[in-house]
């Protein structure tokens, strides 16, 4: 006890937490702990412990659908690029994720639903057989293990810079909270602990623009700041500055937001991340399954005021100038780091405690979301296909919860690989870059296509991914490349991320289309609740207006025209 | 929260964490408030004038107690 609190006392740091502070997050393990035990006894069986039994509400199912992916990388990574690239930022929450989540709910979702999938991969399965599905499951964990290192990376350089906690004491006790709970009650654990997590964010971090705001006298004054402080760029505009890609801070052009991030990337990530479909399909029934992304969507559209405004605000208050986290020497602080100074900046004992909390519940909710989606991943899309077939359900149960906790300890092989690179948030770009553009592409064809076949979609999605991987390469190696595949060499990191996406949806989509004209096409019977034109979807012909899907789809998007408008 | 399984609702839950760190923030910042203004950290957040530990906790009082009233197991509500 004496060495660890020599530990968590020894570095260097902004802020000491006081002893309220430090029983507000010391209740949190506890009541996550305590929840993770008590719902051990309900995770039976396969669809309690992969799928939380199917059986919550859309609310709860959409609650959690945004929080797993609400992750520190989340709150830290978009924070520090709000400071970097102004309110463009925002493009990621809004019409880089609203139109997906409709999408998902109204269009998608019924055949996840109907064909009883317990996985993207286990669609894929369904629709083009093992090749396509191994491959999307063997990209999906290596991506997702890498996601939840960075992840962990992210909340513990967090403890370090404000509470001088030694990394490596906060990524162990922290990813094996999340690895205990996980493990005893599978999704249901994550499910209601990413709830839990969801309002503790909002709680933890919404006072820092509301005291933001009152300081810098509103929107008009923070503004004004922002122009005083950094007057040769524009912070505050969503689309004016998209005319030219030298004409905002991000280097990216407009097509690139509409056909790289809300054409491609938004839709592959919402639509086809096992991550966050898996807490969809843990609805009860098909109108909850529809109605949980759109649930979602709300709350999505509002995360921006607790991490794009402290962004902005970090812009307008901060007395000194962030710096790219590959830049940042003895004394300065990263772009990642503006959330937790805001932090620090407003919020004295007892609050303290509560944002740091709220850093670390996000951090728990993103692992939490990786490290259950890897073991039902693994365990049904690898696992059991290709390694031990007609196990007992009690088997596979098992394996489950063995693989929660090697997924754990490899997360934090790659948390510490991660830190090796510069800047966190490119990096992600790009790993969904590799593995999400294509796999979008190839759900969707298999979907509305009932020509395209079983080698087509595999090869399809082989070429996308590689295309991905060698466009990444090639920008990466030598800048010439970049004017050429994110047509402009200003084109920073998320923009070059947009367009890689882009072409690799594209080429995706055009191996399969070609490869499905030179191949045999399977029979329609073997289609049925795979395809659009081969499936009854049930219509809700006895829900009221107010209980359709349809209509609160519709007024999510129309609310995302009004803000676009509003800050245009 | 579950028919089948007759989960306690993770609102309850909700409701119990609101609860507990409504107490504690507001606790503290009543603390605060009552000191001495000479005692007060160097450090000191800005705009601690406004004392938002204490609004800030009684929120969180409310919503927690309503939260744990209206979903505290045996009421069989979703």
């Amino acid at each position: 006890m004496t060495a660890i609190l020599g530990m968590l006392a020894a570095q260097e740091h902004l802020v000491r937490l006081s002893a309220v502070d430090l029983a507000i997050v010391i209740f949190y393990f506890a009541l996550v702990l305590g929840i993770g035990f008590y719902l051990k006894r309900f995770a039976t069986t396969g669809e309690d412990f992969f799928l939380a039994g199917r059986e919550m509400t859309a609310w709860v199912a959409g609650l959690a659908f945004v929080s797993a992916n609400l992750g520190s990388l989340e709150l830290l990574g978009w924070a520090g690029n709000a400071y970097q690239y102004g309110i463009l930022a925002a493009h990621w929450y809004w019409i880089g994720a609203i139109p997906a989540m409709v999408f998902l709910g109204l269009v998608m979702m019924p055949f996840y639903y109907i064909s009883k999938t317990h996985s993207v991969p286990g669609y894929l399965q369904l629709r083009y057989g093992p090749a396509a599905s191994g491959l999307s499951a063997v990209t999906f964990a290596f991506m997702t293990i890498l996601m939840s290192g960075v992840n962990m990376y992210a909340m513990a350089v967090v403890m370090k810079v404000v509470l001088g906690w030694d990394i490596n004491f906060s990524m162990w006790v922290s990813s094996l909270t999340v690895g205990v709970y996980v493990a005893a009650g599978g999704l249901f654990s994550a499910i209601f602990n990413e709830v839990l997590q969801f309002f503790l964010i909002w709680f933890g971090a919404l006072l820092i623009p509301i005291l933001g705001l009152i300081e810098t006298g509103g929107w008009k004054g923070m503004v004004a700041r922002i122009q005083q402080n950094f007057p040769s760029q524009d912070f505050t505009h969503m689309w004016g500055p998209m005319h030219s890609f030298s004409s905002n801070p991000m280097g990216i052009h407009w097509t690139g937001i509409v056909f790289g991030l809300a054409a491609v990337q938004s839709m592959g990530y919402w639509t086809t991340d096992f991550l966050v479909v898996q807490r969809v399909l843990s609805a009860k029934d098909i109108r909850s399954a529809k109605m949980a992304p759109i649930i979602g969507s709300f709350f999505k559209m509002a995360v921006p005021l607790i991490v794009i405004l402290p962004g902005l605000l970090g812009l307008a208050v901060l007395p000194m100038h962030l710096v790219p986290g590959s830049q940042a020497g003895p004394g300065q602080h990263s772009y990642d780091e503006v959330l937790p100074l805001m932090l620090v900046r407003y919020c004295g004992p007892g609050l303290l405690g509560l944002g740091v909390t709220a850093l670390v519940a996000g951090f728990m909710a993103g692992m939490a979301g990786n490290v259950s989606a890897f073991a039902t991943v693994w365990t049904y899309d690898i696992y059991r296909p290709f390694i031990k077939k007609n196990a007992p359900d009690k088997h596979y149960v098992s394996m489950g919860r063995w693989c929660t906790i090697i997924g754990l300890f490899v997360s934090i092989g790659t948390a510490y690989l991660a830190m090796r690179f510069a800047s966190l948030m490119d990096y992600v770009q790009a790993l969904f870059g590799f593995f999400i553009a294509p796999l979008f592409g190839t759900v969707l064809l298999g979907m509305v296509w009932k020509r395209v076949t079983r080698a087509a979609g595999f090869w399809g999605l082989l070429s996308g991914t590689i295309t991905s991987i060698t466009l990444f390469s090639l920008m990466k190696s030598d800048p010439r490349w970049v004017a050429i595949f994110a047509l402009s060499p200003e084109a920073k990191g998320l923009a070059q991320a947009m367009y890689q996406s882009l072409w690799s949806c594209l080429t995706c989509v055009v191996v399969t289309m070609l490869v499905s004209l030179v191949t045999k096409p399977r029979p329609d019977e073997e289609l049925r609740g795979l395809v659009y034109s081969l499936t009854d979807v049930a219509k809700e012909e006895h829900a009221s207006l107010f209980h359709k899907p349809a209509l609160w789809g519709m007024i999510a998007l129309a609310i995302l025209v009004i803000l676009q408008i509003i800050f245009w | 929260m579950s028919e089948k399984h007759h989960i306690i609702p993770v609102w309850f839950f909700v409701g119990v964490l609101f609860l507990a760190y409504g107490v504690l923030v507001f606790a503290s910042g009543l603390t605060r408030w009552s000191a001495d203004a000479a005692s007060r950290n160097a450090q000191s957040d800005i705009l601690a004038h406004l004392h938002a530990p204490v609004w800030w906790g009684a929120l969180l009082i409310v919503l927690g107690a309503v939260y744990c009233t209206a979903f505290r197991p045996g009421r069989n509500k979703a």
